[in-house]
């Protein structure tokens, strides 16, 4: 969806690059690059920097930089089209399978591809008088808040990214914990650290990120992804697009 | 970052979090923060932590401590120049993405989970 994009804008000096934020690294974004074949840039970001350094705390996020390096739009949710499950779909029953749930909570997620387009088009052809280039002290002003808490839970993040990968996953879900604990509403730090529990097996076990039915008591964290959207309201789960 | 022990090489702390060790002190974009005896080459981790507000995260078991994000400011972003990142493509390819400097670029984070 968004070569599509690219290709579109990309002869009027336009050019995405897409980052890949994920602990497991090439391994788990080559089927998803390989298959879509892009012709832009695409990195792979195995310590989360580029959500650290943006201030990202869901994905996807996107941020414009102009000509001159200067971010013009700091993070915010970027879609470039709604996804199969979008719009107003029916709610599953309690007794309805884990991942049928997800994808009825998925469905009243609220996000706006139909404007960020408009605005990403607009930008691509205006520059600086595009009315969604916004000014370097609105940037930094609309960039994610950082209290003393969330620089924390970044260090516990890294931590936990850093022992999870020497090998070290029963102490790096300590540090995941803190994370979460600390920067709640970092959805990255939660869907990352339960994408690395395999509490099922098969292709859905990344995306199951809960405990096993059954087996509740080997999920090592408070929360899950289908308990927390629903905690919140799955209209919560992304804010709403300030343009 | 990652550290293993509480002195940080300049070179490696602008590399990893954007802040410069300068005559003036630590510097990002615009902003510079008085450290004692600068320029160095290495900065104790608790200096940064106090005079940049980051925090410093100790992990006893396995001799390391993570130095968080800078807060000053109280945003993410304490200058609105695009920080340097230097990352890999599948291949293990890196590509700075300076080097793009002179067309618009939109920077589009993902993952599979």
């Amino acid at each position: 969806m968004w070569q599509e994009v690219r290709e579109e804008l990309h002869p009027r000096n336009f050019e995405l690059v897409t980052v890949c934020l994920d602990v497991a690294g090439a391994a788990a974004a080559r089927p998803f690059i390989e298959a879509a074949r892009p012709r832009h840039p695409a990195l792979i970001d195995v310590e989360h920097r580029t959500g650290e350094v943006l201030g990202m705390v869901n994905i996807p996020s996107g941020v414009w930089i102009d000509e001159a390096g200067v971010i013009v739009r700091p993070a915010e949710p970027a879609f470039a089209r709604r996804p199969p499950t979008g719009g107003s779909g029916p709610a599953a029953d309690a007794g309805a399978d884990r991942m049928t749930q997800i994808l009825a909570e998925a469905a009243h997620i609220r996000i706006d591809p139909e404007r960020y387009l408009v605005a990403l088009r607009d930008w691509v052809e205006q520059g600086a008088a595009s009315p969604y280039a916004l000014p370097p002290e609105e940037v930094v002003r609309r960039s994610r808040p950082r209290p003393p808490e969330a620089s924390r839970a970044a260090a516990h993040f890294e931590l936990a990214q850093h022992l999870h990968r020497a090998g070290h996953a029963g102490d790096a879900v300590v540090h995941f914990r803190e994370a979460h604990r600390l920067q709640p509403d970092n959805w990255t730090y939660k869907r990352q650290a339960w994408s690395l529990v395999p509490s099922v097996e098969g292709p859905l076990a990344r995306y199951w990120q809960g405990p096993a039915p059954g087996r509740e008591d080997q999920w090592p964290y408070d929360g899950d992804w289908l308990s927390d959207v629903r905690q919140i309201g799955p209209e919560n789960y992304y804010p709403a697009l300030d343009m | 970052m990652i550290i293993d022990r509480q002195q940080v090489a300049a070179a490696e702390l602008e590399r990893r979090t954007g802040w410069a060790i300068k005559a003036q002190g630590a510097c990002k974009g615009e902003i510079c923060v008085p450290l004692p005896g600068s320029p160095v080459t290495t900065v104790d981790a608790g200096m940064l932590s106090e005079r940049l507000g980051m925090a410093l995260v100790p992990e006893p078991k396995h001799g390391l401590w993570a130095l968080g994000p800078e807060t000053l400011g109280g945003h993410a972003l304490t200058t609105a120049d695009a920080p340097e990142l230097v990352l890999p493509d599948l291949e293990g390819r890196p590509l700075a993405l300076s080097s793009l400097r002179g067309s618009k670029v939109m920077l589009l984070a993902w993952a599979s989970y």
